[in-house]
């Protein structure tokens, strides 16, 4: 097994409120990783914190290292677009451009400066493939893609991502707006992704933990801060037989 | 804070059935025995009829331990309990089976004069029941010291098997005669200590409970 990002001691804040503490965590290359736990645990905030989404928003305070391939991504010398190309991020709600798909998967590669077409057409193809998404929609890429269906659009959204080639992708609860069977393509498309990438996913719920990930860390929040740590395993065990009581209260249902 | 009022009443609700299961199956180990001191034919007829009611009781726990599953997602500790009690219900039905085939025998030898007052078979039924009990108990209190201490047991059990085999094989030796009789008195014997043996089964799985770890503990000797 190998790193791919690790936290060390990360610690966030809003303003004065703590939302992330002293967070230490190797996240595995070619795995899946649940984060679980309650509401307002801090699970979105160290998702966001690992491709540098919080620094949109104003008042918030670091500490600590994020490392990704043992480079620290909030050293001055990192290029932030270039790390958001390299960790990509799929939201909980669809949210696909109001623009063709083929435009949508074609999106980020041009910002990325390719403009052939012949090379386009191969991304664009290629990416709406390894999002399960082609077979539906090869047909009418010219289409506008808010016509797509839910469960559509989430593909679409993550074949995005997936167009600029990048090496972790984060889910923030991806499948929390969609059918059941929706969800089941999804979690069947983070299967088959996990070969090439590296999945953090942020769910809350637990039987979608247990199924997709290989590790699960359960966060919970404390008096006066937020995103604490408390356990970090293997999924079979957090679910089977977890070492904190914590972790055993809340995944049998008896909190949170 | 109560919370999964209803979840936390069922799964208390099914050990509580689990309890009465192995108590419907102690009796009818002591009463298998029982009829076969006495040579009570009827009670031997009742062990045996007796025994559809375990079998019923074992599939009514099987089934609410699947809903509960289906229903409610038991999860680490919860869910430890639920498989353990899949275990365990097995482990009975099959103590109960044994105690009908005490009865069974106990029929086939029907007036048949005795061969020997039975002295250490009704020992073995003894202890067998009172580790049956104790391990119940362990499950119950999530003691799983006691349920090693009970696997240790199943040594006093092998060694009054042994005893009752050699005392029949002599009698078998001086008179074959006495072979047909002397055979059914070691399936007897060989019955409680197979039960004995699956209490040991249920200290594993009570292990497992409490600890998560699968692991045979003290391989017996048969």
């Amino acid at each position: 097994m190998t790193n791919k990002i690790e936290t060390i001691n990360l610690s966030l804040w809003y303003g004065e409120h703590q939302a992330l503490t002293e967070v230490s965590i190797e996240i595995q290359k070619n795995m899946v990783t649940a984060l679980i736990g309650p509401s307002g645990c801090g699970k979105t905030t160290f998702i966001r914190a690992l491709n540098r989404m919080n620094d949109l928003i104003e008042g918030v305070r670091i500490s600590g290292e994020v490392l990704l391939d043992n480079e620290d991504i909030y050293a001055d010398s990192i290029d932030v677009v270039h790390l958001r190309k390299r960790v990509g991020m799929v939201f909980q709600q669809p949210n696909p451009f109001p623009m063709s798909i083929y435009d949508n998967a074609a999106y980020g590669p041009r910002i990325h400066g390719i403009k052939n077409r012949g090379k386009l057409d191969e991304i664009v193809e290629r990416s709406i493939r390894a999002a399960a998404l082609w077979g539906e929609v090869k047909d009418r890429l010219n289409k506008p893609a808010l016509a797509l269906s839910g469960g559509q659009q989430q593909r679409l959204c993550i074949a995005r991502a997936l167009a600029v080639e990048p090496e972790v992708i984060l889910m923030d609860e991806p499948c929390s707006a969609l059918d059941p069977i929706a969800t089941t393509k999804i979690e069947d498309l983070i299967q088959d992704l996990k070969k090439e990438y590296t999945i953090v996913i942020v769910t809350h719920n637990m039987q979608q933990a247990a199924r997709v990930s290989d590790m699960a860390a359960f966060f919970m929040m404390e008096e006066d801060r937020a995103g604490v740590l408390v356990e970090y395993g293997p999924t079979s065990q957090i679910f089977t037989n977890p070492e904190d009581k914590r972790t055993e209260d809340y995944v049998t249902g008896r909190f949170g | 804070m109560a919370i999964r009022i209803t979840y936390n009443k069922r799964l208390r609700e099914i050990q509580d059935e689990v309890l009465l299961m192995g108590s419907m199956v102690e009796k009818a180990i002591a009463r298998s025995i029982d009829a076969l001191k006495r040579r009570d034919l009827k009670l031997a007829e009742q062990v045996v009829e007796d025994d559809q009611k375990i079998n019923q009781k074992r599939f009514a726990i099987e089934e609410s331990c699947i809903t509960l599953i289906a229903t409610q997602q038991p999860m680490a500790g919860d869910l430890r309990i639920i498989i353990t009690v899949l275990n365990l219900i097995t482990e009975l039905e099959r103590m109960g089976d044994y105690a009908e085939g005490i009865a069974r025998i106990t029929l086939m030898i029907g007036d048949e004069p005795p061969l020997k007052p039975l002295i250490d078979i009704p020992r073995m039924d003894e202890k067998a029941r009172d580790m049956l009990r104790r391990s119940l108990e362990a499950f119950i209190n999530r003691d799983s010291d006691e349920a090693i201490r009970i696997t240790a047991e199943d040594d006093e059990v092998d060694n009054l098997y042994d005893q009752v085999f050699r005392e029949l094989l002599i009698f078998m030796m001086e008179d074959p005669r006495t072979i047909t009789r002397a055979t059914r008195l070691i399936w007897v014997a060989h019955n409680l200590e197979r039960i004995a043996d699956r209490v040991t089964n249920i200290c594993e799985r009570v292990v497992f409970t409490v600890t998560g770890k699968m692991e045979e503990i003290g391989a017996s000797k048969y």
